[in-house]
C-alpha cells in the first residue's frame, strides 16, 4: 500500500468482516477437535460431512419442500445417524490399529462420500435456499455483509450450545472424562464406546451445520469440502485438542485471511494460512492452546 | 420409585454364606510371561481382605483382571452371585465394583466435586437428551445425587473445604482421598484399593486407615486392598492373601499369615513388621549368584 492517506475505515471493515467470517472456521475446527479429543482420530472426512449436511438440507428444503427449520432437523438427524454408522462400521473395527491406518480410512471415506455425492447430485453448482438474510449492517462508513454477520451468529450459537453441554451436562462431563482417561472412565462405569459414538454424532452435527452455513454463503457444490482443508491451519494454530484454541484460532485465521486478501490479493490469501501452519509447526507444534504431548502427523 | 441403587439391598444379601467376590483359578499371561498362575481367592461382604506380596507378584494384574481391563486366559470371576468373567469393565463397575489406582487416576481438568460426581454416573438413569435439557427427572436425579454425595462422601471423607478446587492443585494425600471419594460415590458393594497409603506420611496414613475402617463398619462394603505397608495391613485387615510370582502362597487372618512358615520363608524373611523390600527374593538370588 503506497497510498498517501491510508484508508483506516477499510482496515476496520476488513478486520470485522474477517473476524465474523472466522466464526464459521471456528465451528468447523470444533468438529475436528471434538473427534480428536474424544477418540484420538483426525477426521479427514470432515469436509465431506459438511458437504453431506449441505446437500441434505438442500434436498429436504428444495426437493421435498420442507420449511427451513424442519429441513435443518432432518439434516441434523441424517448426518448424526451417518456419523454413528461411520463410527460403528469403520472406526471401531479399526480401534487398536496404527494411527496411520485409521487416518487412511478417514481419507478413503472422504473420497467415497465425495464420489457418491457427485453421482447423486452431480458436480454442478446448486443454489442453496436463502437461509441467511442478506441485509447488510452499516456503521457510518463501515459495511458488514448480512450473510457474514448471520453466519457468525449461527456459528457462535452452535459453539456456545456445545460448550455449555460439555461443561455442565452429565453426558458432556462423562464424555470429557472418557476423552481424557478412557481406562479410569470405564472403571467408573462410563461406557467409553458409547461416548465415542456420541462424539462422532456431535462432530457430524457440527459439520452438517457448518456445511449448511458455508453453502448458504456461496453456492452448493462438491467443492464445499475444500473449506475443511483450509481449517487445518486453524486446528494446528489452536492446538488439536483444545476447543478454546479452535475458537480463538478460527477467528484469528478469519481476520488474517480477510486482511491478506484485501491488501495482498486472493492468491496470497490462499497460501498465508499454510505459511502460518509451517511457522507454528516449527515454533509451537502443539498449537497455541494444545496439550504439549499431542502427537503430530 | 428411586433411580439410585440403595446400599440396603446389598447388605441384606440372601446368599449370606456366599462370598461377594470369588476368583477361581485365574490364569493370565502376557506373551510368555505369566502374571497369574491360577489364583483363587474370596472377598466377603463386611471384610477387609488384603492382598500382599512383593513387587511383580501379580497383585495389580489381579486387580486389573477383576476390574475387566485384562482378559484372563483361564478361570472365572463371580461377583454378587453372578459370573462376570466376560462382562465389560463399565458394566462390572455398574454392578457395584469400584476401585482406585496405584497412580492417582483423577481427571485433572475437573474440580474435586466433578470428579466425585462422576462416580455417581452409573447410578443415574437419564439419557443424553433428557440430561441435555436438564428437565424434570434428570434434574431431580441430579439434585438427589448431589445431596447424597455431599453428605455420604464429601463430608464423610472430610474434603468439603476443597470441593471446588481443581484436583491438580491438591497434595498427593488429598488426591488419593478424592479418588477414594469418587469410588465411594459409586455406592459400591466391593471397594478395591490399590496401595491407598503409598507415598503418604504417617498422619495421612492414619486418616486413610480410619476411613477404610469406617467404610467397612458403617456401610458393610467389602474392601479388597493391595498394600505394602505391613503395619496397616496387620492393623485393619480381617483376611490376608499372600501372592508371590502369580501364585497364592498363603491365606488367613493377619496372625495366621505372619506365622505361616511358607509365607515367612518365601516372602517376609522373618521380619514381617517392616515394609516389604521390593523383590526380596530376587535380591537374595542376586547375592547368592
Amino acid at each position: 500500500m503506497t497510498a498517501v492517506s491510508f484508508d483506516w475505515t477499510a482496515l476496520v471493515e476488513y478486520t470485522i468482516t474477517g473476524f465474523l467470517a472466522g466464526g464459521l472456521l471456528s465451528l468447523i475446527a470444533l468438529g475436528f477437535v471434538l473427534i480428536y479429543k474424544g477418540t484420538g482420530v483426525i477426521n479427514f472426512a470432515m469436509g465431506e460431512f459438511m458437504m453431506l449436511g449441505a446437500y441434505s438440507f438442500y434436498t429436504a428444503n428444495k426437493v421435498w419442500g420442507l420449511a427451513m427449520l424442519p429441513a435443518m432437523v432432518v439434516t441434523i438427524a441424517a448426518i448424526g445417524l451417518f456419523a454413528a454408522i461411520v463410527e460403528r462400521g469403520i472406526l471401531r473395527p479399526l480401534s487398536g490399529q496404527p494411527v496411520i491406518s485409521v487416518l487412511m480410512a478417514t481419507i478413503g471415506l472422504a473420497s467415497v462420500i465425495h464420489g457418491a455425492v457427485d453421482m447423486v447430485w452431480g458436480g454442478i453448482n446448486l443454489e442453496m435456499p436463502e437461509l441467511l438474510p442478506r441485509t447488510p449492517l452499516r456503521f457510518g462508513e463501515i459495511f458488514i455483509p448480512g450473510k457474514t454477520l448471520w453466519s457468525f451468529v449461527l456459528a457462535s450459537a452452535v459453539i456456545t450450545a456445545f460448550s455449555i453441554y460439555f461443561r455442565y451436562s452429565r453426558t458432556g462431563v462423562s464424555m470429557r472424562a472418557a476423552a481424557s482417561d478412557p481406562i479410569t472412565a470405564s472403571a467408573l462405569g462410563i461406557d467409553v464406546r458409547r461416548t465415542q459414538v456420541l462424539t462422532w454424532i456431535f462432530a457430524g452435527i457440527v459439520g452438517a451445520i457448518a456445511g449448511v452455513i458455508a453453502a448458504s454463503m456461496t453456492t452448493l457444490s462438491p467443492a464445499l469440502s475444500h473449506i475443511a482443508l483450509g481449517v487445518f491451519a486453524v486446528i494446528i494454530l489452536g492446538g488439536l485438542d483444545s476447543i478454546v484454541g479452535a475458537i480463538v484460532a478460527g477467528l484469528a485465521i478469519g481476520v488474517i485471511e480477510s486482511l491478506t486478501s484485501a491488501y495482498l490479493g486472493g492468491k496470497v490469501r490462499d497460501i498465508v494460512p499454510y505459511l502460518i501452519v509451517l511457522l507454528i509447526l516449527l515454533i509451537r507444534p502443539y498449537g497455541l492452546f494444545g496439550t504439549r504431548q499431542v502427537e503430530r502427523l | 420409585m428411586t433411580a439410585l441403587a440403595t446400599p440396603a439391598a446389598t447388605m441384606s444379601n440372601p446368599l449370606a454364606g456366599d462370598p461377594l467376590l470369588r476368583v477361581d483359578g485365574l490364569h493370565l499371561s502376557f506373551g510368555g510371561i505369566q502374571a497369574l498362575g491360577g489364583v483363587t481367592l474370596q472377598a466377603k461382604a463386611r471384610d477387609i481382605t488384603a492382598i500382599i506380596g512383593p513387587n511383580g507378584a501379580g497383585k495389580t494384574s489381579l486387580f486389573n483382571a477383576i476390574s475387566g481391563f485384562y482378559r484372563p486366559q483361564q478361570g472365572r470371576i463371580r461377583f454378587a452371585g453372578e459370573d462376570i468373567s466376560r462382562t465389560p469393565t463399565a458394566r462390572r463397575a455398574a454392578k457395584g465394583m469400584a476401585r482406585t489406582f496405584q497412580n492417582v487416576a483423577l481427571f485433572r481438568g475437573l474440580s474435586v466435586l466433578d470428579n466425585v460426581k462422576l462416580g455417581g454416573h452409573t447410578r443415574l438413569q437419564a439419557n443424553p437428551l433428557t440430561a441435555m435439557w436438564y428437565f424434570g427427572r434428570a434434574q431431580r436425579e441430579e439434585t438427589r445425587l448431589r445431596a447424597e454425595i455431599e453428605r455420604d462422601v464429601i463430608d464423610f471423607l472430610e474434603i468439603d473445604h476443597i470441593r471446588h478446587q481443581p484436583v491438580a492443585a491438591l497434595s498427593y494425600g488429598l488426591q488419593k482421598r478424592v479418588e477414594l471419594a469418587r469410588a465411594l460415590a459409586m455406592q459400591p458393594k466391593l471397594l478395591m484399593l490399590d496401595e491407598p497409603v503409598a507415598g503418604m506420611n504417617r498422619e495421612e496414613t492414619e486418616d486413610m486407615a480410619r476411613f477404610i475402617l469406617d467404610i467397612q463398619e458403617e456401610r458393610g462394603i467389602a474392601v479388597l486392598l493391595i498394600e505394602h505397608d505391613m503395619g496397616l495391613v496387620m492393623d485393619i485387615a480381617n483376611h490376608v492373601v499372600v501372592l508371590n510370582f502369580g501364585h497364592v502362597i498363603g491365606v488367613g487372618t493377619p496372625s495366621e499369615v505372619r506365622t505361616n512358615p511358607e509365607v515367612v520363608r518365601a516372602y517376609l524373611g522373618g521380619d514381617f513388621v517392616k515394609p516389604i523390600v521390593p523383590d526380596a527374593a530376587a535380591q537374595a538370588q542376586g547375592i547368592a549368584l
